[in-house]
């Protein structure tokens, strides 16, 4: 992901991006996955050049870019924390650890915390379910976690930052 | 000698630390001056365990777990990579009581191979069944798939070849198969175990599918939040494509078969087959009307095969076998094994692939020793978040499509979710409601409105407004949704609504006489 860049940087990347994925059949999921992973989100500026090379209205790439929960149209913190919500963690306590995390984070869902390091999001099912509850930061996921494993794990997130 | 130490590279286990275990095993393996190859295996389905390491032995593999990386050390002190005893010995792998009872066929190789070695599949009956299917007609393929009587894994159990048949009787220039990896169901798993323990298997399917309704592309729409599923598949997929078991001519048959991974992007509702054909061509995961179906006019207009992941991983066994060694395991209208996953609040959750025809009650204490906080278990959601909350009454169904749906149940996914007793049913449909809303797509007006007015009423009732006035309508409005809603978002969540409402009416402020049988 890019760390920092300024407007040039990001619309350069984003047409270097476009030229690459334009011509794949059904090519914008593809082409708007590469821009988040790159840039870090789908900033509203790339929907003209988007819709211009795959030919479709501005208003149909807004459409898709925000039909999918996966898909952020800002930037996000640092890391991104996702607590399973499902059924299987439900039945495991999932709950006392949402709000355990909302409160430690003093955030609620969808935001970030004020130093940067951690945007909270609820995600359904992350297919970890013999092993619930499950937590996934980044690329990272992790099973049977409690309260004290997320206290541990939002410290080494942040610790990692510091670092960083 | 170099030892064999397996530790797996599923997600699961890796959620348990197996990535740190790996390192630590390999960093005192160099320590001690001793040689280890250590790989990365798919996951045995016993996740209690993970991380579970397992050591090659002249006796055979001689599993640990579950291991931490404190415990590393201590288990080369008891020197395990000759197989001796130590604290959290679970003996020889095969020998382990919760495997043995198991009939694992789309499981055969999960755990035991080395998910991405082309060598390792082949080596255990890999590609035996394309090398049949090569030797076939197309026709005669579609036929061993229909005569096996496996039904689509997805949850919807329509015949597997049935399906191929309409695809193969069209006339297309450009025909798709397409896997529904969007395996967003809670409970469920399996499809994530067989991408990450034996990518090689779907790949294998998916050409043989290709080759019998003479489809040239395949895609695999894969859910965003399987990473490592992706980083497997698009591994295996360059090492078959290497090998010329994928490109323009599968092992010289002059048939072409290309495989590409599409990443979903979080909308439960793709998991939907139109509406994962929309998201394919790019746009919002909106439901299609049905007719035409998929098979006629699918991805991009064409004729298209949409399967769930286990379907297609089902088939090289039927290819290779056979049939009737398929179709001989389970019961009624049930053929062959079902991969049936253990979740939520067990002892032992994880992965049993069974015949069909087990029980219920089997499965949650036989397999999963009971829940896991030790209580009682109340409740099990089977089927994901559209499927019915049983109570324990009806624990001794077996587990069989028709069975299911006598009880207004659905077998669905085969992922069993269970509760212990302090769960509350009225806050699990009001959870049902809430999740239609939030993954409705929008297109039809039952599920759009009906989940956020269902989310409405169930906190009347458990408020208890007008009692008795919106119990009925929360009858009246799940009837709307079950019979009015164009896909079974809509139209199953009053499955989990109601089954909570029948069973445990007590739990919305009804008397346990208002139960329905």
């Amino acid at each position: 992901m890019l760390d920092s860049h300024s407007t040039e940087e990001m619309d350069a990347t984003i047409h270097a991006l476009i030229a690459l994925h334009q011509h794949r059949p059904g090519a914008l999921l593809p082409l708007l996955h590469a821009i988040q992973d790159r840039v870090g989100f789908i900033p509203e500026s790339a929907y003209t050049p988007i819709s211009k090379a795959l030919a479709l209205s501005v208003a149909e790439v807004h459409g898709v870019v925000t039909f999918y929960h996966h898909f952020r149209t800002h930037k996000a913190g640092q890391h991104v924390m996702q607590i399973c919500r499902a059924e299987s963690c439900q039945a495991m306590g999932s709950e006392a650890l949402e709000a355990h995390a909302k409160k430690c984070l003093n955030v609620d869902y969808h935001q970030t915390t004020a130093d940067g390091a951690i945007t909270l999001e609820p995600v359904y099912c992350l297919g970890n379910c013999a092993l619930s509850p499950s937590v996934m930061v980044g690329d990272e996921i992790y099973g049977r976690v409690t309260a004290a494993d997320l206290d541990a794990l939002i410290l080494e997130v942040r610790h990692a930052e510091a670092k960083a | 000698m170099v030892t064999k130490i397996y530790i797996p590279r599923d997600s699961s286990a890796l959620a348990m630390g197996a990535d740190k275990v790996a390192i630590a095993v390999a960093a005192e393996a160099k320590n001690r001056g001793l040689e280890v190859e250590v790989i990365r295996n798919g996951s045995r389905g016993l996740y209690w365990l993970e991380t579970m390491v397992e050591v090659a032995t002249s006796s055979g593999r001689t599993a640990y777990g579950p291991v931490k990386v404190k415990d590393v050390p201590k288990l080369f002190d008891a020197d395990f990579i000759n197989g001796k005893p130590h604290a959290l010995s679970l003996g020889l792998t095969e020998e382990i009581d919760w495997l043995k009872k198991q009939q694992r066929l789309t499981f055969a190789r999960v755990g035991i191979t080395d998910p991405i070695s082309l060598d390792d599949y082949i080596a255990h009956d890999g590609y035996n069944g394309l090398k049949n299917a090569l030797k076939l007609s197309g026709a005669a393929i579609v036929k061993i798939v229909t005569d096996s009587g496996l039904r689509g894994r997805g949850g919807a159990a329509f015949p597997t070849g049935i399906k191929w048949n309409t695809v193969l009787g069209c006339e297309a220039e450009q025909k798709y198969i397409v896997c529904n990896a969007d395996e967003g169901d809670s409970g469920t798993y399996s499809d994530r175990m067989i991408m990450e323990g034996d990518p090689f298997v779907l790949i294998e399917g998916m050409t043989i599918a290709g080759v019998a309704v003479g489809a040239t592309r395949g895609y695999i729409y894969l859910r965003s939040e399987y990473p490592h599923a992706l980083i497997a598949l698009n591994e295996a997929i360059a090492n078959a494509e290497k090998a010329g078991y994928l490109g323009d001519n599968v092992l010289g048959s002059g048939k072409a078969f290309y495989l590409e991974v599409r990443r979903a992007a979080g909308a439960y509702v793709c998991g939907e087959e139109t509406s994962l054909l929309e998201s394919l061509e790019g746009k919002r995961g909106l439901v299609r009307f049905k007719p035409p179906l998929p098979a006629i006019e699918g991805l991009f207009g064409k004729p298209t095969v949409v399967n769930n992941v286990i379907s297609l991983a089902t088939v090289p066994i039927i290819l290779d076998k056979g049939a009737q060694f398929y179709a001989d395991y389970g019961m009624g209208r049930s053929r062959g094994t079902l991969p049936i996953q253990l979740a939520g609040n067990l002892k032992h959750g994880g992965l049993v692939e069974l015949a069909f025809g087990a029980t219920l009650r089997e499965l949650l204490y036989d397999f999963g020793g009971g829940s896991f906080t030790g209580k009682p278990i109340r409740a099990v959601q089977v089927g994901g978040p559209l499927g019915a909350y049983l109570p324990e009454s009806q624990f001794d169904t077996p587990l069989d499509y028709e069975e299911f749906t006598k009880i207004w149940a659905v077998l669905g996914h085969g992922g069993i979710v269970a509760f212990d007793d302090t769960v509350d049913m009225a806050k699990m449909a009001r959870y049902a409601f809430e999740f239609c809303a939030i993954e409705s797509c929008g297109k039809c007006t039952p599920c759009r409105i009906g989940s956020t007015r269902g989310v409405e009423v169930i906190d009347k009732i458990t408020s208890g407004k007008d009692h008795a006035k919106n119990i009925a309508l929360v009858r009246d409005l799940s009837d709307t949704m079950l019979n009015g809603s164009l896909c079974a978002l809509g139209g199953m969540t009053p499955y989990p609504v109601l089954s909570a409402l029948n069973h445990f009416p007590e739990d919305f402020g009804l008397s346990q006489e208002s139960k329905a049988g």
